[in-house]
């Protein structure tokens, strides 16, 4: 009767079986170490499948002609994220109480360590995303890039316009200066102009008759909770759908004939 | 496919839904999401109503306006203005504070009725264009803002810029020889009273209807 060949005793029980494919990946600790990134980035894709969508929205065609004016709304959004997270940090230091909001920005600006260039960044800020959003509505405007099909987008743009312009309004009175008060003062008031609502728009603005207490808080709640949570979810949803339509060539570029309709191509037989 | 506009017969067994029992109409499926829809509906009213009745709050609480002291009789004059300060909002330090400018009635000047509120005339400076506050000028005998050029004449009746409506004005008691100041109040341009309006909002014609007073802040009954 043949005898059966005993399996080869494991030479080390411990070690696990080599990989297929394993003579081109990595070899030694070295090898490891340089492909740690791509391992890691794997791990991450094999369960969440987030490449694609990145690749979606990041490796688009962009249509010949596309130049500087292009980065309009990209500057746009990182103005906003400058703001974002300036503002963060100046939240940590910042007490919107009425007796207590104008003491601690000088606190801010005098005292704390780069207090001064983190509150500035903060306030040019705000001008230069203004000043970028407007550009960039120009942009989109004179190069006929809000007709169909990304009428949506120009809506989606127009109320993050007013958001920013929400931003500018409710932020001016944080440092709670005699300007940033009195210029809250004829804010609410111009609201107040509105017939029918206007009276009671400015009521909740001020929380109540006078600029209060709580009117401060209240703007500050705005500020910084409210309206840019807002922003960013819109942001995203005019990003995907640029990703989604793709960008305009500019008005100058001409469509490209087909080759075999180009003049010099035909030949008359005769 | 069925025609939709034809009625749906209230019999189960007409409508052909698969597995109804006797009595069923709605299938389970259309009975599950419009729960589903309804039980989310709750759900987000159940936090956004109250949040937004907090938020809105504001507009409808009584306000306290205390009556308060601004000096003794004497103090003033019926030629020209005194400016006193007072306490619009407690709490808050100069922020709640405003200056008042008070003279006494002056027939020569003052054209309204008088009645026990308006021996003495507390002028309010609060611009009535948009909010700024007004400057009474001697030299001038004017009110002058400087945010956007309103002038008022000595009596507080526009005389230039962009104000909608003459400078409101404070109720004033006599209590001893103490001159004691009360609510605001707005006043048109033939100086009525009218409860106390926001700067920009004009009170001739039809603005009285088109901007109306805050609920819980009326002008004293029965003032004119």
């Amino acid at each position: 009767m043949p005898k059966l060949k005993l399996p080869a005793a494991p030479t080390n029980p411990l070690s696990s079986p080599k990989r297929p494919g394993k003579e081109y990946g990595p070899s030694g600790p070295l090898g490891h170490a340089e492909e740690a990134g791509a391992s890691a980035v794997d791990w991450i894709d094999e369960r969440t499948s987030l490449s694609g969508g990145l690749r979606w929205a990041m490796f688009r065609k962009v249509p010949k002609g596309t130049n500087w004016f292009y980065t309009l709304g990209s500057s746009t959004m990182f103005a906003f994220l400058a703001q974002a997270v300036t503002g963060v940090f100046l939240a940590m230091y910042y007490d919107p109480s009425a007796t207590r909001a104008y003491e601690s920005i000088q606190y801010i600006n005098n005292e704390v360590f780069l207090g001064e260039l983190v509150h500035g960044m903060h306030r040019w800020g705000s001008s230069v995303m203004v000043i970028l959003i407007f550009l960039h509505m120009a942009r989109t405007f004179f190069f006929g890039a809000y007709k169909y099909p990304r009428e949506l987008n120009w809506v989606i743009g127009v109320a993050l316009l007013v958001m920013t312009m929400t931003m500018s309004f409710s932020g001016y009175l944080l440092p709670f200066d005699q300007r940033s008060y009195w210029a809250t003062i004829v804010g609410v008031n111009i609201n107040g102009t509105g017939p029918l609502v206007g009276p009671y728009l400015s009521e909740f603005l001020r929380a109540g008759p006078y600029f209060g207490a709580t009117t401060l808080s209240r703007f500050y709640a705005i500020h910084m909770l409210m309206v840019p949570g807002a922003i960013a979810a819109l942001m995203g949803f005019h990003l995907y759908l640029v990703a989604k339509l793709g960008t305009t060539a500019p008005p100058w570029v001409k469509a490209e004939q087909p080759e075999e309709l180009r003049e010099e191509k035909v030949t008359v037989n005769v | 496919m069925a025609n939709q506009k034809e009625p749906k017969s209230k019999y189960t067994l007409d409508r052909n839904i698969p597995g109804a029992f006797e009595g069923e109409t709605v299938t389970r499926r259309r009975a599950m999401v419009i729960a589903g829809q309804a039980a989310g509906g709750v759900a987000a009213a159940a936090f956004i109503l109250p949040a937004l009745g907090f938020a809105m709050g504001p507009i409808f609480k009584e306000e306290d306006q205390p009556w308060q002291s601004v000096g003794r009789v004497d103090e003033f004059s019926d030629e020209s203005y005194v400016p006193r300060t007072i306490t619009l909002v407690a709490g808050i330090g100069d922020a709640g504070k405003s200056t008042v400018y008070i003279r006494k009635y002056n027939p020569a000047l003052d054209t309204e009725p008088r009645d026990e509120y308006n021996k003495y005339i507390a002028i309010s400076t609060l611009c009535m264009h948009l909010g700024c506050p007004v400057r009474f000028t001697a030299a001038a005998q004017r009110f002058i803002c400087p945010c956007h050029g309103g002038v008022y004449d000595i009596v507080g009746k526009v005389s230039g810029g962009p104000p909608v409506r003459p400078l409101d004005r404070f109720y004033t008691q006599l209590e001893g020889d103490a001159v004691v100041i009360g609510p605001r109040f707005s006043v048109n341009s033939e100086l009525r009273r009218f409860s106390p309006r926001d700067p920009g909002e004009p009170l001739d014609g039809v603005g009285q209807y088109l901007y109306p007073s805050r609920p819980s802040m009326r002008k004293i009954e029965g003032t004119s």
